[in-house]
């Protein structure tokens, strides 16, 4: 299976070529890095393109309302050991973007694709993965989103007869109910602290009973599955029950939740869980977030948030009060355009931080804040908020546009 | 209200709870403490029973199968009903307003009973999901500021002849009947289909509540600052060309 041995259809390298070209034209007009665009050009050509890509490859998919991208990364990392490695990294994760990082890998043994939840299903059919791994599955962009439930039962419909190994986090209910049509489950207690949209059982409707760390549904008996591996702290434990140390740049209780999912993961393909994770050590960043930045003289950590659970992962990985927090949300096209999930973040837990408040919907945000009785500054710009900012490393937390804006501004 | 302590109950949040709605508890929750006044709020889970005892009750949007299970739990609980004919105030939104209607389409496509606390009844509209920034005039009679708000639905909601409409829309589609009206009322039961949650941008809904629940005419000022800044924006907002 590895490597490009036999050689794509004359059809199929066409579209690779105009798409490359279509790319490479965007690049130089300024939009981005074009990988979009190329690929909508070549999967236009060959609308079998993707599955022909990705025949040569030993595929993972990679999908979750939060933590894709950096997920991807630490898989692709941890393979890295056994092989090259082609993926989507920058978090193109429709099919035109996955397309597109296929087309520029044509030596890769193992193909690590993020895919947005919407898409997995189709993804899944058309490139036969060897490994899906699902995270979590919460509210986000309610909007123009299917329903969290729906989704789930998409995704269950969808991999159902699939022939890849599924890991998946048996701490989510939504998850489990996904997976559960699937032959082949690794089941990973990843945890998840976001319990507001599995209080309803996913397969008859009941109240979820959720005792410590475990749920079950009182009426139809569906419940979480036994592990096989396990986030236990600053640990994982494997199958045989060995805990293997995650050493992490990254931080946060959900990157120890990602780096056991990928450990899980890359235990498939035959890489063991010290070796994956030495590696996941090397990720620093990724695409920006959790990159500290100097700016105007001071040190900025910069953290995306993009919905609910999101921030609550969030919150508990920032430093402790007195560390100043700056707060910036937009309601752009790609962000959802209603902000009534800011009702859901659970703002009372930044109590005692000195709080600023930028972006396009900063109104929006001081009157939750005002709400939540606690103490904010509203502030027009960055820099403003940045200079008000008493002294030490701050930490900025922004949704999907209003984290690019920042991420201009700084120049990073 | 008893022992100058108000009783909130918010219905539901395990099923009705999808669109920011806990929003409306914490606004009517921080503007009654703002007064002096002590509140008890009471967060019921749909496998509890619904108190009878309560001042304010709060009923939020949701996603179809919720909606139905919501329905069925309401009515055979009938704790709700009880409540109101001891004159308690319901404010409802979106899914939680269809149901305190006649009648609503669950997510099967069926007619569904409910709890007929509302004279109004929803059907499924044909055209596209109504999704977008409101503005609309309330109901002179209940000397409230112009509606600003956030609907996302699918429902077509009828008025019958004991409901009143709560507003008349400017912009946005309200019940979706193309008559113009939004929301509904009667006495003390309100439905709306705005999202938002709806008292973030219209905090003096929150303060008609608690006039209702104090039986009182006005209540003392307290800074508004942020909320003025919020509804000025979001009005310009809507009113402004995209
Ligand atoms: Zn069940």
């Amino acid at each position: 299976m590895a490597g490009n041995t036999e050689p794509l259809s004359p059809r199929a390298k066409l579209a690779v070529t105009a798409g490359k070209a279509a790319a490479a034209v965007s690049r130089a007009a300024g939009r981005g890095s074009g990988s979009v665009i190329g690929g909508k050009v070549a999967l236009k050509l060959d609308p079998d393109l993707l599955g022909a890509l990705a025949q040569h490859l030993d595929v993972v998919l990679v999908s979750a309302t939060n933590g894709k991208t950096t997920t991807t990364r630490l898989i692709a990392e941890a393979l890295r050991a056994s092989g090259p490695v082609v993926s989507n990294a920058l978090g193109a994760n429709m099919p035109a973007g996955i397309t597109s990082a296929l087309a520029g890998g044509s030596d890769a043994k193992y193909g690590v694709i993020e895919v947005d939840e919407k898409y997995l299903a189709g993804v899944a059919r058309d490139v036969t993965p060897k490994v899906i791994a699902l995270l979590n599955l919460s509210r986000d962009q309610l909007d123009r989103a299917a329903e969290t439930r729906m989704l789930a039962e998409k995704w269950r419909e969808g991999l159902q007869g699939s022939k890849a190994v599924i890991v998946a986090n048996c701490d989510d209910p939504l998850i489990v109910w996904s997976a559960s049509s699937s032959q082949n489950v690794v089941w990973v207690a990843a945890g998840q602290e976001w319990k507001d949209d599995a209080w309803s059982c996913p397969s008859c409707g009941g109240v979820m009973q959720r005792p410590g760390d475990d749920w079950f549904c009182g009426e139809c008996g569906f419940r979480r599955p036994t592990p096989s591996w396990v986030l236990s702290g600053d640990h994982v434990l494997d199958p045989h029950g060995s805990a293997w140390p995650i050493h992490l740049q990254l931080p946060g209780r959900a990157n120890k939740a990602n780096a056991a999912t990928s450990a899980a993961v890359a235990a498939v393909f035959g890489v063991p869980p010290q070796v994956a994770l030495e590696r996941m050590y090397q990720v620093q960043a990724v695409a920006g977030r959790y990159d500290v930045v100097s700016f105007q003289g001071r040190e900025l950590r910069l953290l995306l948030a993009k919905n609910p659970a999101g921030w609550l992962e969030t919150f508990s990985l920032i430093d402790g009060p007195p560390a100043p927090v700056i707060l910036s949300v937009n309601a752009r096209g790609a962000d959802g355009t209603d902000t009534s999930w800011l009702w859901d973040v659970d703002y009372p837990r930044l109590a005692g931080h000195p709080i600023f408040v930028i972006g396009d919907r900063k109104l929006d945000l001081a009157v939750r804040l005002e709400v939540a009785g606690l103490d904010f500054r509203v502030c027009e710009t960055l820099d403003e908020a940045v200079q008000l900012a008493p002294p030490g490393q701050i930490e900025l937390i922004a949704n999907y546009t209003a984290f690019q804006d920042v991420r201009r501004r700084v120049g990073n | 209200m008893s022992d100058n302590s108000l009783r909130l109950v918010w219905v539901y949040p395990d099923l009705l709870s999808t669109y920011g709605d806990q929003g409306n508890a914490l606004v009517v929750e921080r503007r009654a403490r703002q007064r002096g006044l002590d509140v008890q709020r009471v967060d019921v889970r749909s496998d509890q029973p619904i108190p009878t005892s309560g001042d304010i009750y709060l009923i939020g949007g949701g996603e179809d199968r919720p909606q139905r299970l919501a329905a069925e739990r309401l009515l055979r609980d009938g704790g709700l009903e009880r409540a109101v004919s001891n004159g308690a105030i319901v404010f409802s939104v979106c899914a939680g307003y269809q149901i305190l209607g006649n009648e609503f389409v669950n997510d099967m496509g069926e007619r569904q009973e409910g709890l007929g606390l509302l004279d109004v009844v929803t059907v499924r509209g044909e055209g596209e999901r109504c999704v977008g920034d409101v503005l609309a005039d309330i109901d002179p009679r209940l000397n409230l500021p112009q509606l600003t708000g956030f609907e996302n639905h699918q429902g077509v909601t009828h008025l019958g002849p004991t409901a009143r409409p709560f507003a008349r829309t400017r912009l946005g589609r309200g019940n979706g009947t193309g008559d113009g009206t939004e929301g509904a009322y009667n006495d003390t039961v309100f439905g709306t289909y705005m999202h938002g949650p709806v008292m973030a941008r219209n905090p003096q809904i929150a303060d008609l509540l608690l006039k209702l629940a104090l039986d009182v005419n006005a209540l003392p000022p307290i800074d508004d600052r942020w909320y003025e800044a919020l509804r000025a924006e979001r009005i310009s907002a809507a009113t402004q060309p995209a």
